[in-house]
């Protein structure tokens, strides 16, 4: 026996309706069972409502030929409705990247022209996002699709800027143009980027080792570029440029975007790129002045500075707000709905009006919003964890 | 006696002195901002042109080439939507009470931040220049009503409505501070006094309600109803309970993953089938409130959690070294600490909330935006293309709305040095 017993715990608890332990258990079973009560109500109500209704209650309409096409794709009405969610799908993905890339190119520079040097590029800048980000994206958006890309002339004239061409039909940009052999030519390129990894290691090992100026990024290039350029050369150029050129009322080459999928891509990038410049201006302002001046006093010049000492730091800053906006880009790419685009919730509505059930529809359509978001936050919170680490 | 004066007097630093203040020649002021490098002076040589060309068009647009008559005819369906004509003394009346308790709400905080910042020290007092500027964007959205109204009574019953606001204001000045938890009772009292003055003894129902009013109806009630549910969701996001905090952090998760409009579509299409049978559905406005407060309560509650995280443990650790139960220290030192820190924000998310009402046009809501879509399909108007005048209207009313509130939450910010403690 040890001189220090344990108290009898078992004999001195206290009944169970004033023991914490069991009434904290007994609170969550009944607020659980409250609030289950409440989903297997509603969830009840819905499934009684559809039937009364005479609505399936299934999913397999999903399989069935949808009755409508969508224009600007090359879905048919044959196809089944679960295509066409596909079809809605994919452009709200191919419209959010373009967007982010695109709004964080913008959203950058922007930002960084708010800290300019120069009065007249930072009045621009600061003019730039004070308009947009106080105006509602879906009153910018039907503004640039109705008053602005609608009114651009009609494709007989439409207006020709070196390889650019705008029409109140479409918008056409100079594209790369394929060859059969161009699947051959992409997996030397994508060979030739590996070599460069390896020559830019190599070039780093070499700097360690001996201290000589290591140029990784000046011989990796070159042995890319020298590598696909032969492959180009012997393969009877597999990709090159097209670009669109009018004829009468037909544009033959280039890459073509819809006036409703031009809006979308504008409005959004043009947007979101306001609300990113305001995250990029903060954190390089939040980035100390003790390290702008130190970099100074160390003779680095303004773009060596910048590069090397006040971007790095702000980017960490940047990436967990930013991720936030990149969130918001991809929900906000819904508002297409107002501007006729084919994305997920257009389908959605267009299929619901050919009389196919709501619940089951709308229920699939958030499932795939809520993947979305959830996709991009994990990809950010990744993104955010090797730059910190990497920082620390 | 020694050579050596004791001071007897008490030693008095110097003034400070102001830092010299250099006057710039306007050539110098050019030279220092505009041609300072190589490459500024390529921008610039670049850049001005260019904003002059943007800046001639934009004026010409504005003052030369625009059809404003559009907005002229359609300024009260702007306003009010389909409201009935008959009908317009309502709007006006509840106008003025609001006008008055929102005039009384101001002045007692007036009051009480002048009272702070005199317990601290601080300067508040703003020069003629300041206010003007900050009043700027209203003057700006007043002078467009003037040039569109066409009638003078609009202008007389405004100017009354705001002789009440200013007359609110300086009533609020005088309550004495023991009387001020009053002033948040009149405030809401007259938010149901206006609303019963649109809606009761044969109003109008919700149905028919339209325009800005509609706009300001959504986003007000949103976020005023939205906020318990969102302190609430954010007290159970912390919760000592584990299934709270699961459910929870379900619900804000789940809401925010989504797009609104998604949400929106929700309320429309699937709300009605959730409930029972016999239970009346509720019109569409009233639908499309529910999902703008189910919305915003999810972000309040993330607002309020990172006020809840900002308060140190040392207030929960005094408050219990007093005595007192949990959800008094909720209620007495932690929540009016952790909200009054949020204030910010909740600005921010009330500015976002009033711009995102404008989706409720996608499902057939007659709001502001909705009706600046609807005015271009009238038979005077139809097919002439007038969708920059309205929209440059309708963004003119929403950026003037965002840009004064975010400004004034801004000089809010920053003179209680909210963020310094």
């Amino acid at each position: 026996m040890s001189a220090r017993q344990q108290p009898n715990v078992t004999g001195t608890r206290p009944p169970p309706w004033r023991d914490e332990r069991v009434l904290r258990v007994a609170v969550q079973v009944a607020f659980l069972a409250g609030v289950g009560a409440l989903l297997w109500l509603l969830g009840g109500n819905l499934v009684r409502n559809m039937r009364a209704q005479g609505m399936r209650t299934d999913f397999g309409f999903l399989d069935q030929p949808a009755g409508f096409a969508l224009t600007g794709t090359d879905f048919s009405s044959r196809d089944s409705i679960g295509d066409a969610l596909l079809v809605g799908l994919q452009n709200t993905i191919v419209v959010s990247i373009w967007g982010i890339i695109l709004a964080t190119v913008l959203g950058v520079l922007v930002g960084i022209a708010r800290l300019s040097t120069n009065w007249l590029v930072r009045k621009c800048a600061a003019g730039y996002v004070e308009a947009l980000r106080n105006v509602p994206l879906i009153v910018f958006l039907l503004f640039l699709y109705l008053a602005v890309l609608q009114r651009l002339p009609r494709i007989n004239d439409a207006f020709d800027a070196g390889g650019f061409v705008f029409s109140n039909r479409g918008l056409y940009a100079p594209w790369v143009a394929v060859a059969e052999n161009s699947g051959i030519f992409l997996a030397i390129c994508a060979g030739a980027l590996a070599l460069a990894a390896i020559v830019g290691a190599w070039r780093t090992r070499r700097f360690d080792a001996t201290g000589e100026p290591h140029h990784r990024v000046l011989w990796g290039g070159a042995a890319f570029l020298i590598v696909a350029g032969v492959a180009w050369a012997v393969l009877d150029r597999p990709v090159s440029i097209t670009l669109p050129s009018l004829e009468g009322r037909n544009v033959s080459g280039g890459y073509e975007l819809s006036v409703e999928h031009g809006a979308l891509l504008l409005g959004l990038l043009l947007y979101m790129a306001a609300f990113i410049a305001e995250i990029v201006r903060g954190s390089i302002l939040a980035v100390p002045k003790g390290q702008s001046e130190a970099s100074h006093a160390l003779g680095l010049g303004g773009f060596q500075r910048y590069r090397y000492v006040v971007l790095p730091q702000a980017l960490r800053i940047a990436i967990p707000p930013t991720g936030n906006e990149f969130i918001n880009l991809a929900k906000n790419s819904a508002l297409g709905i107002a501007i006729a685009f084919p994305e997920l919730l257009r389908v959605t509505r267009i299929a619901i009006g050919q009389g196919q059930p709501a619940p089951q529809l709308v229920g699939i359509m958030m499932l795939l919003y809520l993947a979305i978001s959830l996709l991009l936050s994990v990809v950010v919170n990744l993104l955010n964890r090797r730059l910190t680490r990497r920082g620390a | 006696m020694s050579d050596i004066g004791v001071p007897t007097e008490e030693y008095q630093p110097p003034p400070e002195e102001e830092p010299p203040v250099r006057a710039v020649s306007p050539g110098e002021w050019v030279r220092q901002n505009l041609f300072n490098t190589w490459y500024n002076s390529v921008i610039t040589i670049v850049l001005a042109p260019a904003i002059g060309y943007l800046i001639f068009r934009v004026l010409r647009f504005v003052f030369v080439t625009a059809r404003w008559e559009i907005v002229e005819v359609n300024l009260t369906n702007f306003m009010v939507g389909t409201f009935p004509r008959d009908e317009l003394w309502r709007p006006w009346t509840a106008m003025a009470v609001l006008g008055l308790v929102v005039g009384l709400g101001l002045g007692v905080t007036a009051r009480a931040n002048t009272e702070v910042a005199r317990i601290r020290g601080v300067r508040i007092g703003a020069s003629w220049h300041e206010n003007v500027r900050r009043a700027a964007p209203a003057l700006l959205l007043l002078v467009a009503l003037v040039v569109f109204v066409r009638t003078a009574t609009p202008l007389v019953l405004l100017a009354g409505v705001v002789l009440l606001a200013v007359l609110g204001y300086y009533a609020g000045r005088r309550i004495p501070p023991g009387r001020r938890r009053w002033m948040h009772l009149a405030v809401l009292l007259g938010l149901a006094v206006s609303y019963v003055v649109m809606t009761q003894f044969d109003g109008v129902s919700l149905a028919r309600w339209g325009g800005l009013m509609l706009t300001m109806f959504l986003a007000v009630g949103g976020i005023a109803l939205a906020f318990p549910l969102g302190v609430l969701l954010a007290l159970g996001r912390r919760s000592s309970f584990p299934a709270v905090r699961l459910v929870s952090v379900v619900y804000i998760e789940l809401i925010r993953g989504v797009p609104l409009i998604a949400l929106l579509f929700m309320g429309w299409l699937i709300l009605p089938f959730l409930l029972p049978a016999d239970f009346p559905t509720p019109g569409r406005t009233w639908r499309a409130l529910i999902i703008l407060i189910a919305f915003t309560a999810a972000y309040v509650a993330e607002i309020v959690r990172g006020g809840l995280q900002s308060i140190s443990t040392g207030q929960y650790e005094a408050a219990q070294a007093l005595g007192l139960p949990a959800w008094k220290t909720m209620r007495l030192i932690i929540l009016p600490q952790a909200l009054r820190n949020v204030i910010p924000a909740m600005v921010g998310q009330f500015i976002s909330l009033f711009k995102d009402t404008s989706l409720v046009l996608i499902i057939g809501l007659l709001d502001l935006l909705a009706v600046a879509r609807r005015v271009t399909q009238q038979p005077d108007f139809l097919g002439q293309g007038l969708h920059a005048e309205t929209l440059i209207f309708v963004s003119f009313i929403y950026w003037v709305g965002s840009y004064w509130m975010s400004r004034e939450s801004q000089r809010m910010e920053k003179r209680l040095g909210l963020g310094e403690r």
